[in-house]
């Protein structure tokens, strides 16, 4: 029994189904961080003192994890155009370096918070630390997401290239779509909790 | 519920011809039936265990503080010492009671069982878009359900904060409340997974010639509902992850500043702001209110126009209205915080925001009671559940107008009325229309009727029943007696004269539970015993009954059906029968 | 996207790559900004149109979001309204109070 439009686009709507699906979810997610992000809107009006980011957290190590995860974006979306151009070599190779930023941004990350645990700042330290630790927590959790579904991608997921490559390449397609939108989130969520 | 795929079936080339595992078969289903009658049984299961918990609460609002009978030295002795029901017990059921029903039992029920039933059948797909992705949802809204029943085993009980889990007080609640959050979660993840499901295979994979003005009313009210889950559910799971964080990482999201608790200050940063909490959850449970109604008002739909023999009167004014509706229900939520201290310009709002709310509801409610005149009406099962509706509906709707207005809702608020105007929109609102589908449509999954004598003796009594439990809610809602006492208001004086209510209500809501009898056994005899019947018993019009088979098989039609007209041609004029299938072409 | 020939796709690419030059150039200025220490209001308007700007770039051409279709369009833009929904009617009730 097949499902209709996997692959090939409802001439109606120009759409495969997956397309359509990962947008329903993208637009969910962009509920959900904005659920957070009215929060710390919320709680930020509403308190006498809020100090700068800059105060309490690493701008320059922060802005280098933003370099690095928009060049992951790059990345990923040069690995989706090299399965378009039919090139399996130049597809696993950028892959690769996007599961590699996105490792080196949770790498750094984890840096940023075990200085913060080290010198005794925790989520319950006050609420600037607690959406601190919040949003970003959140943020790397789905950032990790992506790391695993990408890893798949790269790895024994890869072999339907050579069984159906035009279904892998929708895949990737989407993948990415999710991926752009981790990135999406963090270039909102740097200026707010570091920047301002 | 065994399909049956015979060798002509094979021959049309659309069974699916391995055998699967019962495994895969019927527990990790993929055929969007199986998963329907997966959520039927579930929800209606949960639905049965809220109902009790129900119950159990209405013998301590009837006789507060005395031994509840029979179960009672059951409930074990942290919450009810010789049988008597401690106040923070009451609040676990109150608490769960809500919750069950709405998260676990009516949703499920309407969307997931109708939604994924018939949907595709509706629409003439094979299935829906993920099959694999609807497999996860039921199995999340499991996962999610046994969190949340097994709270009550948990030292402390099950959380006991109210279905709106307010803090400070849910903040610092026992270990129940955890496990409510993270049930919580799982039932957001099936939501979010469904919701995506429908939206795609409904805008994805209607057959050829069916536009979406050609849609039966039952799936534009799938396609508006899912858009509400899909966009007002995240942000209850942020403040779920908020609240997760107040508890167990000690962060203070939801605690101000200087909270005091047993005469000793809390040690958190404070800083945080209850009302938070109020806006996120509120978010999402306004919308969720039209969740709960809108799947129920497709059903009614379907049934009128079968059953008048006659299209729907106003099929595009309700599509228009209930897009609207949709939008609407983002912009209302305040209406449930009015007492929260918000100045007039905001409350004024939120007020008419509300206000034109109920244009579009009433629009629809209009439309098919319009939809009776003129009509050669069937008073089958189904059809009387589906005309009741109408009434407790147009109550249910009404009695929230003055709650919708902050003069009168200083009143109001937190009182019994508020209870009252809820449940009359849920209770005898959405719960009969949900009777109403599963008699009308049994007949498309078990290829048998249900039994008539006992579904109008489980009509009667539950009509009967169901205005006796809620209607004496306004009237001790208008007299002040507030809600969530687990004495039913015995100390408080202007509750004396209206107290007598409370044995009146409980003894309905047992009367109730007898008289839901009559459909289990309807239910369940039936499956094996009930009167065979063609497929399409009801002449019904729409693809689920014109062109599939009951049950259906796997893929759901033995050829792929081809959409001529739109959902509701009964009695046209100079057709031969007083009813056209929409796959039935015109003659050349 | 079937049908998309090669060389359409080397043209993405040359975009791709303008597309990385100009976040990285608007990551630069909003952090320079940034250590100017603007008053709240002005930071959060600068920062917010830096932040779309770049969130646009990468939705419109990385997200192919420029060339995508109605369906999605709408499913977005219904997205948006009740995010600025979320985002802004609590704050009305913070700043609407009763005795304030």
């Amino acid at each position: 029994m097949q499902i209709p439009h996997t692959t090939t686009a409802r001439p109606e709507t120009g759409l495969v189904n997956a397309k359509l699906g990962i947008w329903l979810f993208l637009a969910s997610e962009v509920m959900l961080f904005g659920a957070l992000f009215s929060s710390y809107i919320l709680l930020r009006v509403g308190a006498p003192v809020w100090p700068h980011g800059a105060e309490h957290l690493n701008v320059p190590l922060a802005t280098l994890n933003t370099i690095v995860l928009i060049t992951s974006s790059v990345t990923m979306v040069m690995s989706w155009a090299s399965l378009m151009m039919k090139n399996f070599d130049r597809y696993k190779l950028f892959m690769g370096l996007t599961i590699l930023l996105g490792l080196v941004f949770l790498f750094v990350k984890g840096f940023e918070y075990g200085g913060k645990f080290s010198h005794g700042l925790f989520p319950r330290e006050s609420t600037f630390f607690a959406i601190y630790f919040t949003l970003t927590g959140l943020h790397g959790l789905h950032v990790l997401g992506g790391i695993i579904v990408n890893s798949y991608f790269w790895g024994s997921g890869s072999k339907m290239w050579k069984t159906e490559p035009e279904r892998f390449t929708n895949r990737v397609e989407v993948a990415g779509l999710y991926w752009h939108f981790v990135d999406l989130i963090w270039i909102f969520l740097f200026p707010t909790i570091y920047l301002l | 519920m065994e399909h049956v795929v015979t060798s002509e079936h094979a021959a049309h080339g659309i069974a699916h011809t391995e055998e699967l595992s019962f495994w895969r078969k019927y527990v990790f289903a993929l055929d969007h039936k199986v998963i329907g009658i997966q959520y039927l049984f579930t929800s209606l299961i949960f639905l049965l265990f809220g109902f009790t918990l129900m119950m159990i609460m209405r013998w301590q609002l009837a006789y507060p503080l005395e031994q509840v009978p029979i179960i009672g030295k059951l409930l074990g002795e942290a919450n009810a010492p010789e049988g008597i029901m401690v106040p923070e017990f009451y609040n676990q059921l109150g608490a769960m009671h809500g919750t069950i029903m709405v998260f676990l039992g009516i949703v499920p029920l309407a969307v997931g069982a109708f939604g994924n039933f018939v949907l595709p059948l509706q629409i003439g797909a094979p299935d829906m878009a993920f099959p694999k992705l609807n497999m996860m949802s039921y199995w999340s809204y499991f996962l999610g359900g046994v969190t949340m029943l097994s709270s009550f085993f948990v030292p402390g009980g099950a959380a006991n904060s109210g279905w709106t889990s307010y803090p400070p007080l849910s903040d610092i609640a026992t270990f129940g409340q955890t496990m409510w959050l993270f049930g919580m979660v799982f039932l957001i993840t099936s939501s979010l997974l469904g919701s995506i499901n429908f939206i795609v295979t409904t805008i994805q994979l209607r057959a050829k010639g069916l536009t979406f003005m050609r849609l039966p009313f039952f799936v534009w009210a799938q396609l508006v509902t899912s858009f509400l889950l899909l966009l007002a559910f995240p942000p209850l799971e942020g403040a779920a992850v908020l609240q997760l964080m107040d508890r167990l990482a000690g962060t203070s999201f939801f605690l101000p500043s200087g909270l005091v608790v047993a005469g000793q200050p809390l040690s958190v940063s404070g800083g945080g702001s209850p009302l938070l909490w109020q806006h996120l959850f509120w978010f999402l449970a306004h919308p969720e209110v039209y969740v709960l109604i809108l799947p129920a008002m497709g059903i009614v739909a379907e049934i009128i126009a079968n059953n008048t023999r006659k299209p729907l009167w106003g099929y595009k004014s309700m599509v228009y209205a209930l897009i609207f509706l949709g939008f609407m229900s983002f912009l209302v939520w305040a209406h449930h915080m009015f007492m929260t201290g918000m100045g007039t310009v905001i409350s004024t709002f939120f007020q008419a925001t509300t206000m034109i709310i109920s244009i579009p509801s009433v629009v629809i409610l209009s439309a098919l009671l319009v939809s009776l005149w003129g009509g050669s009406i069937r008073f089958t099962t189904p059809m009387l559940f589906a005309l009741a509706f109408l009434p407790m509906f147009g109550i249910g709707g009404l009695t929230g107008l003055p709650l919708g207005l902050a003069p009168t809702d200083i009143h109001l608020h937190d009182t019994y009325y508020v209870i009252g105007h809820f449940h009359y929109v849920v209770a005898p609102g959405t719960i009969l229309a949900l009777f109403a589908g599963i008699y009308y449509w049994f007949p498309k999954v078990t290829g048998r009727r249900m039994n008539d004598v006992l579904g109008k003796i489980h009509f009667w009594g539950t009509l009967v029943c169901m205005n006796l439990i809620f209607m004496p809610m306004f009237i001790q809602g208008l007299a002040g007696v507030s809600r969530r006492l687990y004495d039913g208001g015995q100390q408080y004086a202007h509750a004396q004269g209206v107290l007598h209510w409370n044995v009146v209500m409980s003894m309905a809501a047992w009367a109730l539970f007898l008289f839901q009898i009559p459909f289990i056994i309807n239910f369940f005899m039936s499956i094996r015993k009930g009167k065979r019947v063609s497929e399409n018993p009801w002449q019904a019009t729409t693809l689920e009954w014109a062109a599939a088979p009951s049950p259906p098989p796997h893929g759901n039609f033995l050829t792929t059906p081809e959409v001529y007209r739109g959902p509701y041609e009964y009695s046209v004029p100079g057709h031969e029968k007083d009813f056209t299938p929409q796959n039935e072409p015109d003659k050349v | 996207m079937g049908g998309t020939s090669v060389g359409e796709i080397k043209k993405h690419v040359k975009i791709y790559v303008m597309v990385f030059i100009a976040l990285l150039a608007l990551t630069l200025i909003t952090v320079t900004i940034s250590s100017l220490r603007l008053g709240i209001a002005a930071a959060v308007i600068v920062a917010l149109i830096i932040a779309v700007m770049k969130g646009s770039l990468v939705a419109s051409y990385f997200m192919h979001l420029i060339t995508e279709k109605k369906v999605v369009y709408l499913a977005l833009i219904l997205t948006a309204v009740f995010l600025l929904a979320l985002l802004f009617l609590p704050l009305t009730t913070y700043y609407d109070r009763i005795g304030k």
